[in-house]
């Protein structure tokens, strides 16, 4: 998961040499056979939170707080240990200067065996 | 912060493949390629201990491997120039500094798994040289995996290399006359890998399940360097769907669960959606009537059904009818009869099931026996029922647990050609 940035949430896309350097790294996941998904996200403005308490519903639009906050995109990646995932993760970074990326590990069902 | 060393390892992991796919497009054999691969993994802890960890680690490595290759050619043509010019006074020069800018690495990944993969080769050492060069595993892992030693291994793959090099297979991208037979010799390994995976059960090495993921792996890379192969697709897609059952398929205290006792809510959706995917990108694509493309169509019709009873059956025994015309064989026609006798009843896929009794591969088997019980069962025929189920279980050729295993899979109708291969039946 990356985190967003000024020009993300203003809406600015890719220039397109970031693009070329974007599409180049997703090339090379999917070629290593790791890349199970991806996605970009619009920028909040676009979105909506709903926040759950007391057993009311409360719907607030976007945009919120800070970017820096803010999820951008996500990758899935099918790796074979944390560390392999913190490389690719760091391939991301270098390749989109994405400020800050978290690595997550998807609980699978073996997980609550 | 790593240090040097764990760095190189994880990296290490993730890079080797490449870096071996590179050098031997360079150098030629995969011997050399090897050797130059480990160089550069000799050279690189040396270097990062005195230097610092490079920023990019996999480009330094990417480096070193081609100044190691270069200068290897250079040697090579300083001694073929002299033989040369002793032969007819013109000497021969390589370049070894032409860019790799305009070869594209999934061009080598492919060429390198085409001479893993060479028909010349057993599918025993396709396999062992394909998990050890494009998946990275080594002498131990596979070893583990595929039940045998180290040593056996280590010597199955010495053989392969050497039988490379006398029938003097070099690195090559073959004509597209001849890529789609040596394709069908790659997804052959990647698909015999699959099932040796999937033919692991719970008490065994992780690795062994692990096979699945690596030739998953494969396939998805397969997809990637070699597009205009809609098999690929259709193997991808095929191996995507059985593996979304993987979890569902063990009871906790490892028995195999059938096809439609399993919990569903445990099949691996995204999985299952890539597998879809697949087979909807081949029917864009113009479709295609391979075995693995009808296999993924069977599978797709499970995968759909969000229970049991919404099993369209129907289609499944369309699809092992289009199946048994082109790769006809004894347990495909038995994964037809429980589809018949699912689709339009007991009385039809008995008499599909009944002719097979004459076949001597299948006469005492207890997977037709099981078959022949459970739709004479259904036809209210008890009596011959209780027979069959009898016969199946006094089959003395397997172990219990092994017998109901693949008897299961028989009755899930899916795994068809491979449930007899790795039955050894």
């Amino acid at each position: 998961m990356h985190y967003s940035t000024e020009n993300n949430e203003a809406g600015i896309m890719p220039t397109p040499a970031e693009m070329e350097a974007i599409g180049q790294l997703m090339g090379e996941y999917a070629s290593s056979g790791v890349l199970l998904s991806g996605e970009g996200v619009h920028p909040s403005s676009k979105g909506a939170r709903i926040e759950f308490s007391g057993g009311d519903t409360r719907v607030i639009d976007g945009p919120f707080a800070e970017a820096k906050e803010l999820i951008a995109g996500f990758a899935i990646l099918e790796v074979k240990s944390r560390e392999e995932a913190v490389e690719m993760a760091k391939r991301f970074a270098a390749a989109t200067g994405a400020p800050r990326i978290d690595v997550r590990q998807v609980v699978e069902f073996s997980d609550f065996e | 912060m790593s240090s040097p060393v764990e760095t190189l390892e994880v990296v290490w992991r993730l890079e080797a493949p490449r870096i071996t796919a590179r050098l031997a497009r360079l150098v030629g054999d995969l011997g050399t390629a090897e050797e130059l691969t480990q160089d550069t993994f000799v050279a690189a802890p040396q270097r990062w201990e005195s230097d610092g960890t490079p920023n990019n680690p996999a480009a330094w490595l990417a480096t070193t491997a081609r100044f190691l290759a270069v200068d290897l050619i250079r040697r090579r043509d300083v001694q073929r120039a002299k033989y040369q010019t002793i032969a007819n006074g013109i000497p021969v020069t390589l370049d070894p500094d032409e860019g790799d800018s305009d070869h594209p690495i999934g061009d080598d990944l492919l060429g390198l798994i085409f001479m893993a993969c060479h028909p010349i080769l057993s599918p025993d050492a396709r396999s062992a040289l394909t998990l050890k060069y494009l998946c990275g595993l080594n002498n131990e892992e596979i070893a583990r995996a595929f039940l045998t030693s180290k040593a056996t291994i280590a010597q199955r793959i010495v053989r392969a290399k050497r039988s490379l090099a006398a029938a003097n297979i070099r690195f090559e991208l073959p004509e597209p006359a001849e890529r789609n037979t040596r394709l069908a010799s790659v997804l052959e390994v990647i698909y015999l890998v699959f099932n040796e995976g999937y033919s692991a059960t719970a008490g065994d090495d992780w690795i062994r399940t692990d096979l699945c993921q690596e030739a998953i792996r494969l396939g998805r890379m397969l997809v990637v360097i070699a597009p205009e192969h809609t098999e690929a697709i259709a193997l991808l897609a095929l191996m995507e769907l059985q593996a979304s059952r993987l979890r569902a398929r063990i009871s906790p205290a490892g028995d195999p669960i059938l096809l439609m006792d399993q919990d569903r809510s445990r099949w691996d959706r995204l999985l299952i959606q890539r597998g879809l995917n697949g087979l909807g990108q081949l029917a864009k694509r113009g479709g295609s009537s391979g075995s693995y493309a009808l296999q993924a169509a069977i599978a797709a019709c499970h995968a759909r059904a969000a229970k049991p009873a919404d099993t369209d059956w129907t289609e499944i025994a369309a699809l092992y009818d289009a199946l048994a015309q082109i790769t006809p064989s004894p347990v495909i026609e038995l994964n037809r009869a429980v589809a018949v006798g699912f689709a339009f009843g007991p009385a039809e896929g008995l008499d599909v099931a009944e002719p097979l009794r004459s076949l001597p591969v299948l006469k005492d088997h207890h997977l037709l026996a099981a078959v022949l019980g459970d739709l004479l069962c259904k036809n209210n025929d008890h009596d011959k029922a209780r027979q069959e189920f009898l016969r199946a279980a006094a089959d003395p050729q397997h172990p219990r647990t092994h017998r109901d295993a693949r008897a299961s899979r028989v009755m899930l109708g899916t795994r068809s050609a491979s449930a007899v291969r790795s039955g050894g039946a």
